[in-house]
């Protein structure tokens, strides 16, 4: 199968690759980046385990071709820290809370998180649930991510009002 | 000489050791994407395997050609049995004593059954090459119904196993029988349900569901051909076990193999088993001398890997007027699929079944279990619980509250009056367990204040007049269930698999310096063990949890265990840890008697040092004696500091809780809303409570799954209808309540620490809780057991069939 030539920015890092058109984004994250994070839990688009973030929206990457990705901009769990390597506090909030167990759901669950917050700085603990219920988490029951979530909403506004 | 500045309690806090809400270490790497997961690893020239599955439930494989899969560019090899026959590779034991073929030989017996191996440079080339290899078949009648299983005229399913009269577990009645297995006195228990006063009768089915972990299973397998080494790395909750296995099968020397668990994302059970995924994988890498990786994805997952339960119950309970029960007795169907691959004990076929007593003092029961063959995947493992006991628990949890319908009695009362006492204890069950220690009474009664039961049937007194009168569609629901687990397998003298015992193992190192890393048999798939384990060593020892490194899962450097499942790290290994530990500081107070020149027994150990006694300024810290270890020991002992405990129970634990659910039913749609759900558990001395509740909770929403929607589908084909996400339910965060935890504690008697496991124990409480619940919402219109999953379609039918909305 001919290869297309596709550009795109991961993590912050430009990206040049020669895919082939059938070649899934997770499968080019994982395999040809070596950008494991993401995962494969369900190939159907419905676990969320390979949530990543794509010009500013939550997409499954396993229902996204890699080259439906060229000129995006996409980021991964592992471009949330800081420059300095300082955590996400969705990061610590997930730790701090025990919103994780196996952790295979969570680098697609905090990925999803980070982009609620964006939509929604100060969700409702509905909001919260309606707003990951494209992500399953076998081990948790849930109640804890979405403590998580709301712990790192209020430490995220809290940052922003000292900020201002 | 240590200079003292701060309390006891503050040199305490400082350990995080047991009962401290301490964070994970795991967490760390897990936040931040870097977990290393089986599909994380690749190796130089790493090839990849995928299989041709069956698309029949019975058909006869007539041919298989692979030319065209071995024309596509790539395509490194395509196994079949007639490859893996010469090397005597293509059937394999099961954990049962059953065999499995690992390639389809001349049959498949179940819809996804493994036929051909493909191995190719990449995932869709080896996607590519299994569409290409054709093979034919001729279908066969499939028998999917067990209950048709033992029917003169039904298909021979096992040409295999022709004429053996005898299986693993005793004498083969008939072509598609496997075992059947008694216990208790069925003279008595026939005589006490003869004269009783009531007997209620239920026929109760656990239907066939799966533990669908968010992680498949795989593997990647390495020969190195030059050493005569195999490496696999994989999905395995028993690495050690998986090695022997290996070996037994492959002809190469066991400390040839290195069996290596990654991080797992999540097992419940299903990845106890030995899969063909991994032979295939290990054949292929000593054929082809590369890696070779396997992984499947979710339609295989649900399709060929492990399912749990398929128990068809058909229960009698007998009782007084005034509800004292007199006599259990359940007669079990139980659906093992094509190959009998359950994942138990040895001598326990059925598991530990006979724990189907449940929480009561019942003096006569008696239970047979007879394993079948179907046309359906092979597996029957503990999908978070030990061993078929979710099945029991369910089982009598279901059956007291049938009685309770038939003695006109509220269920919760039943449960009182039957409870075993606190003075009962060590108590000895009419099927055979010691249960170990209980409060039952004080977990019930604390439950029912805490959930308000009382207010809560006023509650619904009023909601039933006014349902009557049309002033609402919903009826609610209350469930009360009182669960006793049976964990922690387990002592040698009954309990192995493969004639391994299943003891476990801890092996602790004190560095110089007073750090310390700890490597056990278990192998954590999420449960926290290396927060958990470190924080009992930390009690131990007096030993910072942050200075102790808990590692699992490398069979070359780990000592023995038989790995996690069925609640029994904590149990076994946790155990393990804790006598290691006492060995490690039993060598350092030696050494600290040595220090201070006085006799061992003069010394008194306080929080992370010893002390002379009666002179407290003369002491030495754990950290002084890790570094004396290496330079400064008692004339006559051995330096350094290390310790390996392997622990055999005495007894397994027996947790237990009381749970109370609320729910409200809308007639007119069947769907079921969770109100409220009030867990209260007892597993012994807590460890860490935030894991434990996040135990408690997961384990609750599995429960809220198999209770309210999961259910293997197979048409009359053979053929799964719901293998996929799509239509296999795993509740989202929107069906899933919040949930209201709580505690008792009851240690364990005989566990070094009192603990007794309680990583499942919300799933087996939690199925009945949900179901007594629904069914309790129709007890007034004389509803007394309708089957699990409550989904919306069957609580449809359910209100439909008592007449609440038009047909």
């Amino acid at each position: 199968m001919a290869k297309m030539h596709i550009k795109l920015t991961v993590n912050n890092r430009d990206i040049e690759v020669l895919a082939e058109p059938r070649l899934l984004l997770i499968h080019l994250l994982r395999e040809e980046l070596g950008i494991t994070g993401p995962h494969i839990g369900c190939d159907t688009s419905h676990c969320g385990a390979c949530t990543v973030d794509m010009n500013g929206k939550s997409v499954k990457a396993c229902t996204v071709f890699a080259v439906q990705a060229s000129g995006a901009e996409i980021t991964t769990v592992e471009g949330l820290a800081g420059p300095d390597g300082s955590l996400h506090p969705l990061q610590e909030a997930f730790r701090e809370h025990h919103g994780l167990q196996c952790g295979f759901c969570t680098p697609g669950m905090i990925t999803r998180a980070y982009r609620l917050l964006h939509e929604n700085p100060n969700p409702s603990e509905a909001e919260i649930r309606h707003g990951i219920s494209g992500n399953l988490c076998r081990c948790t029951g849930y109640l804890t991510i979405v403590r998580a979530i709301r712990a790192a909403a209020e430490q995220m506004s809290g940052a922003r009002e000292v900020a201002e | 000489m240590t200079t003292e500045t701060e309390s006891p309690q503050a040199r305490t806090q400082k350990l995080e050791g047991l009962g401290t809400r301490r964070k994970r270490v795991e967490d760390i790497r897990f936040t931040q994407g870097k977990g290393n997961y089986i599909d994380d690893f690749k190796l130089p020239g790493m090839l990849f395997g995928d299989f041709v599955r069956s698309p029949h439930g019975h058909a006869r494989v007539k041919s298989i050609d692979k030319k065209a899969a071995l024309a596509l560019p790539g395509v490194k090899a395509v196994l079949t049995a007639e490859d893996l026959k010469p090397l005597k590779l293509h059937w394999m034991p099961t954990l049962a004593g059953d065999v499995q073929a690992v390639l389809a030989d001349e049959k498949v017996l179940f819809q996804g059954q493994e036929v051909a191996f493909v191995v190719a440079e990449d995932r869709y080339v080896a996607a590519d090459a299994a569409d290409l290899v054709e093979v034919e078949y001729e279908d066969l009648p499939a028998l999917v119904d067990p209950d048709q299983s033992m029917a003169a005229a039904a298909p021979v399913l096992r040409d295999d196993l022709q004429g053996k009269t005898t299986g693993a577990h005793g004498p083969r009645k008939h072509h598609n029988h496997i075992f059947t297995w008694e216990v208790g006195d069925a003279a008595k228990t026939a005589r006490a349900i003869t004269d009783a006063q009531v007997v209620a009768t239920e026929r109760i089915v656990y239907q066939r569901v799966h533990p669908c972990p968010l992680e498949t299973c795989g593997c990647v397998a390495s020969m190195d051909k030059v050493n005569g080494h195999l490496t696999v790395w994989g999905t395995f909750q028993a690495p050690h076990a998986v090695r022997t296995v290996a070996s037994l099968i492959s002809g190469i020397p066991e400390h040839r193999i290195r069996i290596v668990s990654p991080d797992i994302g999540g097992g419940f059970g299903n990845k106890v088993g030995v899969y063909p995924g991994y032979i295939c994988s290990i054949v292929a890498s000593i054929v082809l001398g590369v890696p070779v990786k396997w992984v499947e994805d979710r339609m295989e997952n649900l399709q060929a890997t492990a399912f749990a339960r398929d128990y068809h119950m058909s229960g009698e309970i007998a009782a007084t007027q005034e509800g004292r029960i007199a006599a259990l007795r359940v007669h079990v169907l139980a659906d093992h699929g094509a190959f009998d691959a359950c994942a138990d004990p040895t001598k326990y076929p059925a598991g530990f079944f006979s724990i189907c007593t449940g929480s009561y003092d019942i003096p006569v029961a008696h239970a047979t279990v007879e394993g079948v063959y179907t046309n359906k995947a092979p597996g029957g493992v503990a999908y978070r619980c030990s061993f078929r006991v979710t099945e029991a628990s369910y089982f009598i949890e279901r059956m007291i509250d049938v009685l309770a319908r038939k003695l006109g009695m509220d269920p919760a009362e039943v449960r009182r009056r039957n409870l075993i006492r606190k003075e009962q204890f060590p108590y000895q069950s009419a099927l055979g367990w010691e249960y170990d220690s209980g409060d039952y009474l004080t977990a019930l009664d604390k439950a029912l204040n805490t959930a308000g039961y009382a207010a809560l049937r006023d509650e619904q007194r009023g909601n039933r007049d006014a349902f009557t009168r049309g002033e609402t569609r919903k009826l609610m629901g209350i469930g009360v269930s009182f669960f006793t687990e049976i964990v922690g397998a387990g002592p040698i003298k009954n309990c192995d698999i493969l004639g391994l015992g299943m003891f476990d193992s801890c092996e602790i190192r004190v560095h110089p310096t007073g750090s310390v890393i700890a490597r056990l048999g278990t192998i954590s798939q999420g449960q926290g063990h290396a927060t958990t384990f470190a924080q009992i060593l930390a009690s131990e020892l007096g030993i910072p949890a942050e200075n102790i490194t808990v590692e699992e899962g490398d069979t070359d450097t780990a000592p023995y265990g038989l790995g996690t499942y069925g609640s029994r790290s904590t149990p076994v290994a946790g155990a393990a840890t804790a006598m290691a530990g006492r060995k490690i500081r039993a060598k350092a107070q030696m050494i600290a008697a040595h220090l201070l020149e006085v006799h061992d027994d003069d010394l008194e150990w306080d929080v992370d040092r010893f002390r002379v006694k009666g002179v407290p300024e003369l002491s030495k810290t754990m950290t002084e004696l890790a570094f004396a270890a290496y330079n400064n020991v008692p004339p006559g002992m051995e330096p350094g500091l290390e310790a390996v405990s392997y622990y055999d129970p005495p007894n397994m634990t027996y947790p237990f809780g009381a749970y109370v659910c609320v729910v409200d039913v809308d007639v007119d749609s069947g769907v079921t809303e969770i109100r409220r759900f009030y867990a209260l558990d007892d597993c012994g001395t807590r460890i860490n409570p935030m894991i434990i509740e996040g135990q408690v909770h997961g384990g609750l929403t599995e429960a809220l799954a198999i209770a309210m929607g999961q259910e293997m589908a197979y048409d009359e084909a053979g053929n799964l209808t719901n293998a996929s996400l799509l239509d296999f339910f795993l509740p989202t965060a929107v069906e899933t309540p919040s949930w209201e935890t709580d505690f008792t504690t009851t240690p364990s008697p005989h566990h070094p620490i009192g603990a007794k496991g309680v990583g499942e124990s919300s799933n087996v409480g939690g199925v009945s809780a949900f179901s007594n619940a629904v069914n309790d919402a129709f007890a007034h219109l004389g509803l007394t057991h309708t089957q699990m999953p409550h989904d919306h379609w069957r609580v449809w039918k359910t209100a439909q069939s008592l007449g609440l909305t038009a047909a």
